[in-house]
């Protein structure tokens, strides 16, 4: 079906709309009545002509246009190509999603009021939007910084808190860090030019000026997506923001980070160096497994799903460092694998992720509780909620046939059909490799089920739970959007990897025809290579159940009878006896003990009131963010000394300054 | 693509799957019961404990939910369906396309989410005890397990189990040394997956050691039933892969029918040796304590690691 309009305007009419709303937001603060029946599903819709809209650019040609804004001279200049218009179809997915159920969410009297909460929201989504288009370094920058701002007001909603605060203001720190090395990287790479990035693909750097700029590039959006070790700020940021901000950072915001590094990778520099590779592998590998084991011990269910993020993120940079290995030594169909399982995690992960969140969104407005340890049974009074959050948890835990196991699956490919790498060192490294992503997969199972089976099953851990209520009729609809998402992912790979090629075909030159004998199997490479055909997984499964059920109903009989739970001849059982998520996370802490810095407190068998305390804390907190902070006090005591607080004296200061300069420019 | 004999040879295995599984459980207790100079109930003993945990009624907990009484299905559909996908007789199997060697580790991956959260329903002690012994047992074991099968694709490569079945088989007289570690590997992978010693102990029910039985605990009459036959079921299944990846002569390739008649009594043969191993290994180890599971199971992943080195090392 042919659009109305060009993509390109569509998808700015689009942004048009949601700053619109934001305003209209603005007009009426208070008037919940307003944000939530009319301008969140607005926005939803408007989110899911965006997704249309990117869809349909995806297998076009690329798009440009100046807009005559900004800067004298310095006009922004936005581009629609198929990585943009992949990450555009992402962001408009999940975010109709993640706003219907915004519209359900957001109330009256925690925090912010709903009308600011809306024109953040909607700045946030519509800078993220125009982060993906920005065809010029400036207007990157500018759109950039837009949605650290925008989403640093959105975690700190309930400023009230000095945690919160405290949450946002290292949000806030390392977002900037990571924003002056990316804008040192686009220094680097504009040569003698100008900044757009048009004229950064025809510059021809030297290999260690390309070697910098990777580096800067590396560092800056590490930064943002919450790449090992600049990942501090997420656990405290995510658990923070209200929910379905949480879900948006982790679903859409993270992306782009992952969108600005492939952009730098495979567009902007126009070489790629095999050991770049590895840097990325490495260290995608250690956060995620650094992110995975941190997710086993959070006793917070937010914090739990900002691990798991962080683990996810590891993924998806290990598949972005195998594709420049691969691209590197020019093993293009390889490098089409490695890269397309990097993008199918990245939608995936939006899915999921978001899902999870925004079921953690419905149990605190249920609960008003985050501890994992006080939650429990609400899948009798939360149904809708926990069956939806089922799909979610499965899909994370890479299980077939959602959609996390899909691109685990083409990981492992990836991993596999690495045949002969001319280095025979980086032969060695790919098993090892190949083994620490499955130890990672298969810890984010133990994750998952402890979280589902603490918050969702088992005996309520607290009377109160009794009352909670199932989530509203916008917040279902926006579960079922993303549930359904993570089912449809996983069961119709073909179709997704036929949406991705367009990608890798525009940025390798090469796609991975993603099956040979029908729409059903996937087999990437080669059908006796390997094949997978999730549908007739599910299908399968189905059957077996089905006839299963009937044949023993037909058989035998259906007779049941309830009673109380055995109780071991011991009967003061209760609620308190269950795992508690410390409990669960247990085999964590003692397995991989040189990974926390713990502390515990033990009671002695004589204490009439025994406590049990335990704090698991990150090494890298104590070994290079606190010493870092004692530097820049330092120096920042140093820097006091010119600062007397007296206006004569910064006068002088100026006129000194100005003195010194005068003598420069003679 | 699917060929109507395909199809019945297919159906044929997994109803020989389902029906020989519980004898090969017989079997192994069978052989455990003679070492230990007792006369055993019989290796068709399974088959009269099914018959009457069908025929009783279900008690269920009073807060059990759907969750936990849709899991014995889901659990037995996971491994009809892993049986379905390994070469037990032959090699041409229509379903085998379906999922390679990579989905066949996360059919056993759901099939142990499924049970671990079921056990965690009801909210008992022993339950999340059990749920999560399990859940620390599979995290070493699942890759461990993949590491092994890995070994075997890159020898072949390729990730189908038909394929990686039909290569070896082809193979004869050439030996991998790295197949041997991953063969090591997923011996002890396997003792530990299907709750055996010296990871867990099938037949006790004492709480400080208990991982698979303390999570079915609440589970009575059919839905017991069908986890008992899973669990024969998973055995079987195990069996076969060792049996397929290790010592796969005698499996019919492609849709040879005199092969698939040959193929029965090799199959029934080797199963009967390997049951018995499976007895003596049982027999001369002792349950080791909780705590030391994560080093032997982290063993068998770095050898099944040490595997796939050696293979890029000395095979390639």
């Amino acid at each position: 079906m042919p659009l109305p309009a060009s993509a390109m305007h569509l998808i700015l009419g689009v942004v048009l709309l949601w700053l619109a709303l934001g305003l209209a937001g603005v007009l009426f603060p208070h008037n919940l009545n307003l944000v939530s029946r009319l301008l969140f599903p607005a926005g939803a819709i408007g989110a899911l002509v965006l997704a249309a809209a990117a869809l349909d650019a995806l297998s076009g040609e690329a798009q440009s246009l100046v807009l005559p804004l900004g800067l004298p001279g310095l006009p922004f200049h936005l581009r629609l190509d198929a990585l943009s218009a992949f990450f555009l179809l992402l962001l408009g997915a999940v975010t109709a999603g993640i706003s219907l159920f915004a519209a359900g969410y957001f109330r009256r009297g925690e925090g912010t009021p709903p009308g600011l909460q809306c024109l953040y929201y909607h700045v946030f989504i519509a800078s993220m939007t125009l982060v993906l288009l920005a065809d010029d370094a400036y207007a990157f920058m500018v759109f950039w910084e837009t949605m650290a701002l925008s989403s640093y007001f959105l975690v700190t909603s309930d400023h009230t808190k000095a945690e919160i605060r405290r949450a946002g203001f290292l949000y806030l720190l390392i977002a900037h860090v990571g924003a002056i090395s990316i804008l040192l990287c686009f220094g680097l790479l504009h040569g003698t030019g100008d900044y757009t990035f048009e004229n950064m693909r025809e510059v021809q750097l030297a290999p260690f000026w390309a070697t910098i700029a990777f580096a800067m590039a590396l560092f800056g959006f590490g930064a943002k997506a919450g790449m090992l070790p600049l990942h501090v700020w997420l656990p405290e940021a995510h658990p923070a923001a209200p929910s379905p901000v949480s879900a948006l950072m982790s679903a859409v915001m993270l992306k782009t980070a992952i969108y600005g590094l492939l952009r730098v990778l495979f567009d902007l520099l126009h070489i790629q160096v095999w050991w770049w590779g590895v840097v990325i592998l490495v260290l995608g590998l250690a956060t995620a497994l650094y992110g995975v084991v941190f997710s086993a011990v959070q006793s917070d269910m937010k914090r739990l799903l900002a691990y798991s993020s962080i683990e996810n993120i590891g993924f998806i940079l290990v598949g972005v460092g195998l594709t420049v290995i691969f691209q590197s030594y020019g093993m293009r169909s390889l490098a089409a694998l490695a890269l397309t399982a990097t993008l199918y995690h990245c939608i995936n992960h939006a899915y999921f992720k978001s899902l999870l969140f925004l079921a953690t969104g419905s149990v605190l407005h249920a609960t008003h509780e985050r501890a994992l340890g006080k939650l429990g049974g609400l899948i009798h009074r939360m149904p809708w909620v926990a069956w939806l959050a089922l799909v979610g948890t499965l899909a994370i835990a890479g299980l077939p046939p959602l959609n996390g196991f899909v691109s685990e699956w083409l990981l492992l490919q990836a991993f596999l059909f690495t045949p002969n790498l001319p280095h025979p060192y980086l032969n060695m490294l790919i098993p090892v490799a190949a083994a620490a992503v499955a130890l990672a997969a298969a810890l984010a199972g133990y994750v998952m089920v402890k979280f589902y089976g603490v918050v969702f099953l088992g005996q309520p851990r607290e009377e109160r739970l009794a009352e909670a209520h199932d989530a509203g009729l916008r917040e279902r609809a926006g579960l079922i959007w993303l549930a359904a998402g993570c089912v449809a992912l996983g069961v119709a790979p073909v179709a997704v990897i036929g949406v991705i090629d367009n990608v890798t075909g525009a940025l390798l030159g090469k796609t991975l025809g993603a099956s040979a004998t029908g729409w059903m199997f996937l087999t990437p490479i080669s059908p006796a290579r390997a094949s997978y055909a999730p549908l007739l997984f599910l299908l399968v499964i189905l059957a077996v159940w089905l006839a299963t059920w009937l044949a023993v109903r037909s058989f035998y009989h259906g007779r049941v009878r309830r009673a109380p739970p055995w109780d071991c001849g011991f009967p003061a059982q209760n609620a308190r006896m269950q795992d508690s998520a410390e409990g669960f996370g247990q085999p964590i802490r003692q397995v991989f003990e040189p990974f926390f810095r713990m502390q515990r407190e033990l009671p002695t068998p004589f204490d009439a009131t025994p406590r049990y305390r335990v704090t698991v804390e990150d090494h890298l907190w104590y070994w290079l963010y606190l010493p870092l902070a004692k530097v820049t006090e330092a120096v920042t005591r140093v820097v006091t000394l010119l600062q007397r607080g007296r206006i004569s004296v910064y006068l002088m200061y100026s006129f000194v300054t100005l003195l010194i300069l005068l003598l420069f420019v003679r | 693509m699917i060929s109507w004999s395909g199809l019945v040879a297919q159906l044929t295995e997994i109803l020989l799957a389902v029906l020989l599984a519980p004898v090969l459980q017989g079997w192994v207790n069978q052989c455990r019961a003679w070492m230990q100079n007792k006369s055993g109930p019989g290796i068709l003993q399974p088959y009269r404990t099914l018959r009457k945990l069908f025929a009783k009624e279900a008690v269920l907990a009073h807060n059990a939910s759907p969750l936990f009484r849709a899991t014995p299905y889901v659990l037995f559909a996971c491994m009809v369906l892993a049986a379905a996908i390994v070469p037990i007789l032959g090699t041409d199997l229509p379903f085998s396309p379906a999922a390679d060697a990579i989905a066949l580790v996360g059919i056993f991956a759901l099939a142990r989410v499924f049970i671990s959260l079921a056990a965690m329903d009801i909210g008992t002690a022993f339950g999340s005890l059990g749920a999560r012994r399990e859940m620390m047992v599979g995290f070493l074991a699942e890759p461990a397990l993949l590491m092994s099968l890995f070994t075997a694709s890159l020898i072949s490569h390729s990730t189908s189990l038909a394929t990686i079945v039909q290569h070896l088989t082809q193979a004869h007289f050439v030996i991998y040394p790295s197949l041997a570690f991953a063969g090591v590997a997923f011996t002890m992978v396997s003792l530990a997956e299907n709750a055996r010693i010296p990871v867990d102990n099938p037949s006790t029910h004492l709480e400080l050691t208990m991982i698979h039985e303390a999570m079915v605990l609440e589970y009575s009459g059919r839905h017991l039933a069908l986890i008992e036959l899973s669990a024969a079921l998973k055995l079987f299944v195990y069996s076969c892969i060792g049996i397929a990846l290790f010592f796969p002569f005698g499996i019919a390739e492609g849709g040879d029918a005199l092969g698939l008649v040959l193929a029965l009594p090799a199959l029934v043969a080797k199963l009967a040796v390997g049951g018995f191993a499976m007895a003596l290994i049982e027999m001369l180890s002792a349950k080791m304590r909780i705590f030391r599971a994560p080093e032997y199971l982290g063993t068998a992943f770095l050898l099944a690691v040490l595997a796939m080195l050696i293979h890029f090392l000395l095979e390639t």
